[in-house]
């Protein structure tokens, strides 16, 4: 059964062709045959093939597929790699995935462009799969670069608006930013290890270099300059809130459950690697706290529902990033487990009030939700309680793991302050948006047509979200074991209270109205305050100014090739010269012979004084 | 026999296209495309003999022609020779399918005048006598030159100017360069002989070497083209009807990195040596500076022509790296930008005949008009940008893989291109595709005839991206071959 692993990215490739090749000619009704359909299908086959490998003797599956390049001593073969770690990200990949995908059966089905959006899901689905499970770096990044162009054609798959092309070419350049890092550091390691397949790497890589040393630490750092673009981590996480411009099952699929966590599993997948670098390691981590941290005050203050969203997924991908530089590999890829299901739960409840409400975004202008949308408001009550660690849900047991890592680690006291405080951040974001949008008096306008293909996801979630955290994946053969110590009561008190008196403050501002927001924004400090945050730190700002506009205007002074001016004026020059010489030749005979007197007077002279 | 052949199916099919033009205009259109088609046959049988055990010459043809210089008509092919033929054939092909409709004038001079640059291309990729080499250099030029002036659009007759000066500037430093080179043989071994064997290993001294070097590199520079000396490419390129066009960029461009890979690298090898960093320096200023200004072009044409100064940019710095993997990742590029560019070139081309411009200012939102036709841009606009799985990134990354071990620092520059790719590829499809919708249109999709066209370099594309391998081995012999390597070292350790 394992032998058929091919199957499993295949699957949706196959339905993104049938689907590109009938060219929207296909009858409506077979589209999400094929669209969810073939997903579906993967999901089924990597179910069983996950069931095989577990029953099994569960050691790591390798399935060569074809050799891409082979020049002197360069080569790159393309393979299927299956670990724990493969697994649970294939398992994510295609379960969240078909769910996702049977939403949008329902609700894309208005849309003039229901097989297109299909076929670029499918394509998704595919180069996901091929990152998950390639065992070569090349390979790996086929599939990288595949979610990234998916990415970008699907924030813009509404491109008749303007601003949506801009926002997916924003994704695209930013994280191409780094992954251009990513191939260099790429070839940083095979021209040092001569190798490109992951294992053969990770084995490698210990042997020749001792931890520290320069090599290490460049490559590590620049393939953790990809994974910083393609989770949107600290300073390239500014593509993320315009990116929610797609549709909504999109910020589910892509910008929540699946392509934005590629980054933790890259670095998880070359952990060995990162060990050899420890100041890289140490930087993850760093960077992971103050992302969490940034993204965190930053939801507190926006108004569009999937933004506070895409802020609170940078936030909680800054908690994978943490966990990750403190070495707890595994509580990196049980938080991004536990956070498929609870983000995409919120996403899809939050395309569910979005669907059943005029499109409307901004939570200030609902309120009052809570009777008319009673599944959306069940969902995003579960996911918000799972997204702020509140006790016996999915979200409470993966979070923990990681603030119990941080503390443990050597100087972790302050990271584990930036997560514990960030927790604090989630409760109030969480429930912020819960309160504003779903309480108040109620809401007449809205009405809740979900019908059985957008339901069942949200279900099946909401149960995810729930009891996800009671099934952790065995990690233990793929990744290092992390033994962590308990925490000390009081820290242990402070770490289970902070996202309670995030959501108490949440219902002191923003349900029982005691304390006023508004108050707080009044004051000079806390209206700067709120427009930094609202602004995401100014970092577009930064780039605009030092990167984007300097750019802008070289290319729009020089559109017309400075030099070309050269050759022009060459050409000028000569023309000049002709029309000069040109205008000796008169026709007249005196001037030809003055001509002729002078140049023989001036041969004469020349002859002379030389 | 087959050789001379090639070449000779080509000039025959141009006279008999002019004539036929008397008898039936459509006629020519057939007797074109039959002629490519039988050289691709004649192509055939190399394919299947390409292995590494037949060593890298896979055939050879030698007439004497002016004994008394040396000069004879020496045609040979090798892997190297084989890959750029096939694409000539290939897209010239394409041209005639592009052409089809959009040439309604002199129909029979048109296709004589692409099959004559054809042949001229062709006679480039296989010549091994060095005025021979010189003679069909020429040819390529001047009826490129009549189909940019006659066909051309509304400033041909600069554009194809400016084409002609350039060329032939350069090309008399190259002759110049050839002729002093054959002299310094002759009065080294007393033989005047103009033959590519005979002068590899010519013993030079250090100063008359790197001037030769320079004479043959600035006229493979121009056609390639390397900025500065690039001006004359985004005229032509632009005013060229599209089937010229198509030749231009997948084609022309290529004699000049074969050039540089042929005879400057094997013939100069220390003064190559010393050139490198400076070459290579070049080929880092070429992808910056041609990314941004096809960034700033709202001319589709231009923004493509541009572009394809960025992809050089790769092959230069590619070819100056020196080792196999790098070379390898040149010739892919070559390869690859080939399709990609000529796929774009048709599509501006399709749009042009559609809606009469070429501004993207004033298209947008077409995708909902001409939903094929965006669909094969935005494909093609991708594989520019360099997306693993399509051709170009083969080149790309095979570049840089080998770069990196001949110098990091003009590597990590040159990887900067890859930031600049997408930046200037989407948008254009923004600029055309995407966005708002002025009205509807009323014109039509890709037909058939466009569509088969456009299939065909979509799965050369997919080919070459997802198994290059293929390819790899049919370059290989030749990229190593001795005498005369075209790499410095086989691959390091």
């Amino acid at each position: 059964m394992l032998g058929y692993l091919w199957l499993v990215p295949l699957l949706p490739l196959v339905g993104f062709v049938i689907l590109v090749v009938s060219q929207g000619n296909l009858d409506k009704r077979w589209v999400p045959w094929v669209g969810a359909g073939s997903v579906g299908l993967s999901a089924a086959l990597a179910g069983w093939i996950g069931y095989e490998f577990l029953a099994g003797p569960a050691v790591s599956y390798k399935l060569p597929l074809w050799s891409w390049a082979r020049v002197g001593d360069f080569s790159a073969d393309f393979g299927l790699y299956l670990d724990f770690l493969s697994l649970n990200m294939m398992f994510v990949v295609t379960g969240v995935g078909f769910l996702i995908h049977l939403y949008s059966v329902g609700f894309m089905v208005d849309d003039p462009g229901y097989a297109r959006f299909f076929a670029y899901m499918n394509l998704f689905v595919a180069a996901m799969l091929v990152l998950v499970l390639a065992d070569n770096l090349v390979f790996l990044y086929l599939g990288w670069e595949g979610v990234g162009l998916c990415s970008y054609l699907l924030i813009g798959f509404w491109y008749d608006n303007p601003e949506n092309g801009a926002a997916a070419r924003k994704a695209f350049v930013m994280t191409r930013v780094g992954d251009t890092a990513f191939i260099v550091g790429l070839i940083l390691l095979f021209a040092a290890l001569g190798s490109l397949d992951v294992q053969t790497l990770l084995h490698r890589a210990p042997a020749s270099w001792r931890p520290g040393s320069d090599l290490a630490v460049l490559a590590a750092a620049l393939l953790l300059g990809g994974a910083v673009g393609k989770s949107a981590q600290l300073p390239l996480q500014t593509w993320l809130p315009d990116a929610m411009a797609g549709p909504t099952p999109i910020s589910a699929l892509i910008h929540a459950a699946t392509m934005v966590t590629a980054g933790v599993y890259l670095i998880a997948r070359t952990h060995a690697l990162f060990e050899l670098a420890p100041a890289v390691l140490q930087a993850v981590a760093v960077i992971g706290a103050v992302t969490l941290l940034m993204a965190g005050c930053s939801a507190l203050t926006q108004r569009d529902i999937k933004r506070i969203l895409a802020y609170s997924t940078i936030s909680q991908i800054g908690y994978m990033f943490l966990a990750l530089g403190v070495g707890a590999y595994s509580a990196a890829i049980f938080h991004l487990t536990t956070h498929a299901y609870f983000k995409a739960l919120l996403f899809l409840a939050a395309g569910a009030v979005i669907h059943s409400y005029h499109h409307e975004h901004d939570i200030f202008r609902m309120g009052g939700l809570r009777e008319r949308l009673p599944v959306a408001f069940w969902s995003f009550l579960i996911g918000s309680a799972a997204l702020t660690a509140l006790p016996f849900t999915s979200g409470y047991y993966s979070k923990h793991e990681i603030l119990a890592a941080a503390f443990a680690a050597p100087d972790g006291a302050w990271l584990w302050g930036a997560g514990t405080l960030g927790a604090l951040l989630t409760g109030l974001y969480s429930f912020r948006l819960v309160f504003v949008a779903f309480f108040g008096p109620p809401n007449l306008r809205a009405s809740e047509h979900l019908g059985f293909a957008m339901t069942v996801p949200l279900v099946v979630l909401g149960g995810l979200a729930v009891f996800g955290g009671l099934f952790p994946m065995p990690l233990g053969s793929a990744l290092p074991r992390h033994e962590v110590a308990g925490f000390a009561p009081s820290v242990e008190v402070v770490t289970e209270a902070a996202p309670f008196i995030g959501a108490g403050l949440a219902v002191a501002f923003y349900l029982t109205r005691t304390w006023s927001p508004e108050e707080l924004v009044r004051a000079d400090w806390g209206s700067a305050l709120q427009r930094l945050w609202f602004n995401g730190w100014g970092l577009d700002w930064l780039y605009g100014v030092l990167l984007i506009r300097p750019f802008r205007w070289l290319a729009e002074a020089n559109r017309g090739d400075v030099l070309d001016d050269v050759y022009r004026a060459v050409a000028y020059f000569s023309r000049a010269g002709h029309r000069a010489l040109a205008a000796t030749q008169t026709g007249r005979l005196r001037w030809y012979a003055a001509g002729l007197a002078g140049g023989a007077l001036l041969t004469v002279a020349v002859g002379i004084l030389a | 026999m087959s050789l001379a052949l090639l070449i000779l199916v080509l000039v025959a099919g141009g006279m008999l296209a002019l004539l036929a033009d008397r008898r039936d205009s459509a006629l020519p259109r057939w007797i074109a495309l039959i002629a490519l088609i039988v050289d691709g046959a004649l192509l055939a049988p190399y394919f299947a003999a390409a292995t590494s055990e037949n060593g890298a010459w896979l055939d050879n043809l030698r007439w004497a022609w002016i004994p008394r210089f040396g000069i004879g008509f020496h045609l040979a092919l090798d892997g190297l020779s084989l890959l750029l033929v096939a694409l000539t054939v290939l897209l010239g092909l394409m041209a005639v399918a592009a052409s089809w409709s959009e040439i309604k004038e002199r129909i029979g001079l048109f296709h004589a005048n692409l099959l004559w640059t054809l042949a001229g291309v062709l006679g480039v990729f296989l010549a091994l006598d060095l005025f021979l080499f010189f003679v069909f250099w020429e040819v390529m030029i001047v009826p490129m030159y009549f189909l940019i002036a006659l066909w051309g659009h509304e400033n041909r007759a600069y554009a194809a100017i400016k084409f002609f000066l350039f060329t032939q500037v350069s090309g008399l430093l190259m002759l110049l360069a050839m002729v002093v080179l054959v002299l310094l043989h002759h009065a080294k071994t007393a033989i005047y002989t103009f033959d590519y064997f005979a002068l590899l290993g010519t013993k030079l001294d250090p100063d008359a070497a790197l001037w030769l070097m320079l004479g043959f590199f600035i006229a493979f520079a121009v056609k390639l083209p390397a900025v500065p000396l690039h001006t004359w490419l985004p005229d032509a390129h632009t005013q060229a009807p599209t089937g010229g066009s198509v030749i231009l960029a997948g084609v022309l461009l290529k004699t000049g990195a074969y050039g540089l890979l042929r005879f400057v690298i094997p013939l100069f090898p220390s003064a190559t040596l010393d050139f490198a960093p400076t070459a290579m320096a070049l080929g880092v200023f070429s992808i910056l500076y041609g990314g941004m200004l096809a960034f700033a072009q709202s001319d589709l044409k231009r923004l493509v022509a541009y572009s394809s100064i960025s992809h050089m940019g790769f092959v230069l710095v590619g070819l100056y790296a020196r080792n196999a993997l790098a070379v390898q990742g040149a010739v892919m590029t070559l390869l690859a930008h080939g399709l990609s560019a000529a796929a774009l070139f048709m599509v501006a081309g399709a749009l042009q005949e559609r809606l009469h411009t070429r501004e993207m200012g004033r298209m947008g939102g077409l995708w909902s008009d001409v939903p094929r036709l965006a669909a094969i841009a935005l494909f093609f606009s991708v594989a520019a940008l360099g997306l693993p799985g399509l051709g170009n990134f083969v080149g790309e990354f095979l570049v840089l893989a080998g770069a990196f071990r001949a110098t990091p620092t003009i590597t990590a520059l040159a990887a900067l291109g890859l930031i600049v790719a997408p930046v200037y590829s989407l948008i254009l499809i923004q600029r055309a595709f995407h966005g708002e919708r002025m009205k509807p249109r009323r014109i039509h999709d890709m037909g058939a005839r466009e569509i088969t066209a456009m299939i065909c370099l979509i799965a050369a594309t997919l080919a070459m991206g997802l198994y290059p391998q293929p390819l790899i081995e049919i370059a290989d012999a030749a990229i190593s071959a001795k005498p005369g390597p075209m790499v410095a070292e086989r691959s390091a350790p």
